[in-house]
């Protein structure tokens, strides 16, 4: 077989795209008879992505609430059915608090987390040994630490979520390769639903995106043994949402 | 109104009382009701098994006599769908097109030219029993017909009407699948016997008499006491 | 009949007449409705969320060229490696290639439907590489040799008392009916590897034009793991995964899960947009995308059936497909099995080996109806068999439906067959279970309804 270079691949399928494409398809919801739905009305556009406007989808989805208040109630109830930990405290100082207490009744030994603001200051006040991620580790260094504690871009009221990524939120392993993630979060980074969130994410890293953006929702779960739940399958077991 | 009555083979051979109750309940009803003799097939077992040529030969037939019928109305939701839906597909761009086209605009499965129709839901029957009903697929998912036939089993007097989980999975017959795939429309129609049993009901009812052969075959053959019954025989009930 | 096709009949058989098995998979889909069922009530509008997802990927497959060239540019633009494949055996030399180049001994996998499409590990596993199965349920049959029974709950037919005896056999732990220890076991075994992996393997779930992204739906965080600590990240996808825009997302990520599973999101989901980028403290050094072909530009060029290539992998129709859940996920023999299945699998492996999956339906449509973006799953089964036909008609069916044309086209000879049929009816039924019986197909495990004394047509006649 002779060596193909990867250019002629990519035009031999693009040929291939090309050419099968010249007769048109038709469009979806011509089938069906009546009952089924045609083509919807789709509503106006809202805020500029990329410097385009958007079409969203928010009319049809499940709702995230229309004030911060029921965002709150929202994220909190789809915390509960998560299985994740999520406290709204009144001050950074409680958060601290919180996670102190948390450290202890776990027994942690050894936690890791990245610089920032809210981390430096969160893990100082834990006075744990720490293994920072930023610049490098070793991955059985990582391996060993109970905790990962971050921060997070954004979290979302209508799915329960919140949004790390690989570089102001420690990398790509550290929110998810020990067994407890910790993410502290202020109460003006809770946005509605998933459009708003993507909205928010453009406007942090729009200019220069990083490599991983992970929407994290609930500790790790599997349900591939008899349609069981069992938190925790690789990722981590328990996952806190300290706020404040 | 001038109903065409479109009687398919297995009805005309296996269940004609199927076809004389509804005869029964559209005279009561006022109606003028003719069958025409010469077309006993929709077509749709070779349109199912990929021979279309060999279907129209069946089709063109049935299209020819009732392409100027007011109202067709047919006992069974696969044989509705086969006019309804199907006909014009199989005569898309052909000189029968048209033809289809209106046929499939004045055809109605029974239940549905009842209620959706004539807009008549009380029947003035009566037939004392706790039933479920099966929805036919092509009746359910091809024509929409779904809330029509419990609108008419609602109003037959002392009637208990239950829900069983699986009223919509398909029964296992689906026209020469039952022939051709035997274990697994067999495994399928045991799957919805068991489900229409758990609801304690003394008959499953349908819209469908191609279903209720193969139900109730399953049923017979394993000497189960649940009963089936087609929807215009409860409907004609005193 | 194709060997495939009699496989399937055997398989199909054997399994169907297996209780056990029906009501593990009766009970476990039925668990998957309840779920479904809620998730999808908490939608405003799930009939137009379907809709709007069905356009947007009309949008996608009928702008195919635009969006992969945008997609490609937009993630080479970063430091990735995009690879076109046109074939399966070019995907796999590609992958086999970087690999060998990146002189790795240890390879992890995460769940991708392209890999076992293109019999991935079975390569190279050849060239004598480990690899490893992340997934749950992936890992599960990697240990029993055996291929995933559905495309998103790979061990769905086992119990627990199986896996608890596969793993005391293959890693010799303890036994134990716990679902949660059990799963403890794989965490253990696996967490190693994730560590010690020189290559990791993705899928991915949608290829983003606009951003040049990846995006890959999981939740147990295995992928997450498999695309963060080995030096080198390999991701395969078909290439009709495209979505024009990040934000489709926000509308796709529901759906996807809603219809697959019965939840509102996954746990994970993940953008990926370039290698370890400056500034970052991990993650692969080098990643490769690889973009599959293999015959779905044939399946494009058709097109009454380009939707199927809308497919997002959800599961969904396999879910509510009545003959899935009686013969179970391995009875097809294919990498893609259920309705979805049984509409590509003819386009992707050639239609008259295949057909057979077209016509192992009963047509009831159920999947059309739960297809989250709208592919007419089950008018597409009629086509194949239509083309089936089209392309070689078997002359003994043919003949036998132009005779039943002229039988029931000639009302003489119609009501002489009846006729018949009465009289023999005794006979038949004495016949009956014998290897006589001319209808055994149907009256092996079916009564058949007596001949009536007198037809409806008859009836009429004498009414007149």
């Amino acid at each position: 077989m002779v060596e193909e270079s990867p250019m002629n691949a990519q035009e031999r399928i693009l040929a291939r795209i090309r050419e099968a494409l010249t007769v048109p398809a038709p469009m979806p919801g011509s089938h069906g008879h009546g009952h089924d739905q045609g083509r919807v009305e789709v509503p106006a556009p809202v805020f500029a992505f990329q410097g385009r406007p958007v079409h969203v989808a928010r009319a049809w989805l499940p709702p995230g609430g229309t004030t911060p208040e029921e965002q709150l109630t929202r994220f909190s109830a789809a915390s509960a059915e998560l299985k994740t930990d999520f406290r709204c405290v009144a001050s950074e100082a409680e958060a601290h608090e919180q996670l102190r207490g948390i450290a202890d009744s776990e027994g942690w030994k050894r936690v890791a987390s990245h610089h920032s603001a809210l981390t430096d200051a969160a893990t100082t006040a834990l006075g744990r040994p720490t293994l920072f991620t930023d610049g490098g580790y070793v991955p059985d260094d990582l391996e060993a630490c109970e905790a990962g504690i971050t921060t997070c871009d954004v979290l979302v009221a209508q799915t329960g979520s919140l949004v790390v990524n690989s570089r102001t939120s420690g990398g790509r392993a550290l929110s998810v390769l020990p067994p407890h993630h910790v993410v502290l979060a202020r109460r003006d980074q809770l946005v509605c639903d998933l459009t708003a969130a993507f909205q928010r994410l453009e406007e942090l890293h729009g200019r220069n995106w990083p490599s991983m953006i992970s929407l994290v929702t609930g500790p790790s779960r599997t349900g591939d043994i008899e349609r069981i739940l069992v938190l925790g399958a690789h990722g981590p077991k328990k996952l806190t949402v300290l706020m404040w | 109104m001038n109903v065409t009555l479109f009687i398919p083979c297995f009805v005309d051979t296996c269940f004609p009382q199927v076809g004389m109750h509804m005869v029964r309940i559209l005279e009561r009803l006022g109606h003028r009701v003719t069958c025409p003799e010469a077309i006993a097939c929709c077509g749709q077992p070779a349109f199912n098994s990929g021979y279309w040529d060999e279907a129209r030969q069946v089709a063109g037939k049935t299209l020819h006599h009732l392409r100027d019928a007011e109202a067709v109305v047919i006992a069974s939701g696969s044989c509705g769908a086969m006019l309804k839906v199907f006909y014009p597909q199989l005569y898309a761009g052909r000189p029968e097109e048209a033809a289809a086209q209106r046929l499939s605009e004045h055809t109605w499965e029974f239940s549905d030219f009842l209620v959706s129709k004539l807009g008549v839901t009380d029947l003035g029957a009566r037939f004392p029993a706790k039933v479920t009903f099966h929805d036919g697929c092509h009746g359910l998912r091809e024509l929409g017909i779904k809330s029509g036939p419990r609108k008419l089993l609602e109003k037959v007097r002392d009637l208990e009407l239950v829900e069983m989980s699986d009223a919509e999975t398909c029964c296992g017959f689906g026209g020469t699948f039952a022939a051709k795939f035997p274990m697994i429309s067999t495994a399928m129609g045991e799957v919805k016997c068991a489900s229409a049993a758990d609801t304690g009901a003394e008959y499953m009812v349908s819209n469908d008499s191609s279903c209720l052969m193969h139900l109730q075959g399953l049923l017979s053959r394993q000497g189960k006491p649940l009963k089936t019954l087609h929807l215009a025989q409860i409907l004609d009930s005193q | 009949m194709s060997n495939a096709a009699q496989q399937f009949l055997e398989a199909a058989g054997t399994i169907t007449r297996n209780l056990r098995h029906r009501g593990l998979i009766q009970t476990a889909l039925r668990k998957y409705e309840v779920a479904r069922d809620r998730k999808k009530s908490a939608f405003n509008d799930w009939s137009s969320a379907r809709q709007s997802a069905a356009e947007t990927k009309w949008d996608a497959i009928n702008h195919l060229d635009t969006y992969l060239t945008e997609f490609t540019s937009k993630i080479e633009a970063r430091g990735t490696k995009v690879h076109w494949c046109p074939t399966g055996p070019e995907a796999r030399d590609t992958i086999r290639g970087i690999i060998r180049d990146a002189k790795a001994k240890c390879v992890v996998k995460s769940k991708a439907m392209t890999a076992e499409e293109i019999h991935l590990n079975e390569a190279l596993e050849k060239d004598g590489f480990e690899v490893v199965e992340s997934d749950l349920g992936e890992y599960i049959v990697q240990l029993r040799k055996e291929p995933p029974y559905h495309i998103v709950f790979p061990a769905m037919h086992l119990t627990r008392d199986e896996i608890s005896d596969l793993f005391e056999r293959e890693l010799g732990s303890a036994p134990t009916r716990e679902p949660e220890e059990l799963t403890m076991i794989a965490r253990r075994a696996l967490r190693r590897k994730y560590i010690q992996a020189d290559v990791g393997i993705t899928g991915a779930n949608f290829a983003i034009a606009e951003t040049g992204m990846v995006s890959i739906t999981e939740n147990e965080g295995n992928a997450r793991l498999t695309a963060a600590l080995p030096r080198v990240m390999i991701t395969l996808l078909g290439i009709e995964k495209v979505l024009p825009k990040m934000e489709d997302l926000a509308l796709f990520l529901p759906l996807l899960a809603t219809a697959g599973a019965g939840q509102t999101v996954t746990g994970y989901n993940t953008l990926y947009g370039g290698p370890r980028q400056p500034g970052e403290s991990d993650g692969p050094v080098e990643w490769h995308v690889v973009l599959l072909d293999n015959r779905r530009t044939e399946l494009l060029a058709d097109p009454e059936q380009r939707d199927a290539l809308h497919c997002i992998r959800c599961g969904a129709c396999l879910n509510v497909c009545p003959i899935f859940r009686n013969v179970g996920g391995h009875t097809y023999g294919t990498t893609y099995s259920g309705p979805v299945g049984s509409v590509i699998t003819p386009h992707l492996r050639g239609l008259q080996d295949w057909k057979h999956l077209s016509n192992a339906s009963s047509l009831c449509g159920a999947c059309t109806e739960a297809c989250p973006v709208k592919i007419d799953l089950h008018h597409h089964l009629l086509q194949n068999r239509r083309n089936a036909v089209g392309e070689t008609p078997s002359w003994i069916e043919r003949l036998a439906w132009r005779a039943h044309a002229f039988a029931v086209n000639t009302p003489a000879l119609y009501q002489f067959g009846q006729e018949v049929a009465r009289i023999v009816e005794p006979l038949r039924q004495r016949l009956q279970g014998t290897p006589l019986d001319p209808v055994k197909t149907w009256t092996s495990t079916r009564d058949l309804p007596p001949v009536a004394p007198e037809s409806f047509k008859e009836w009429w006649r004498n009414r007149r």
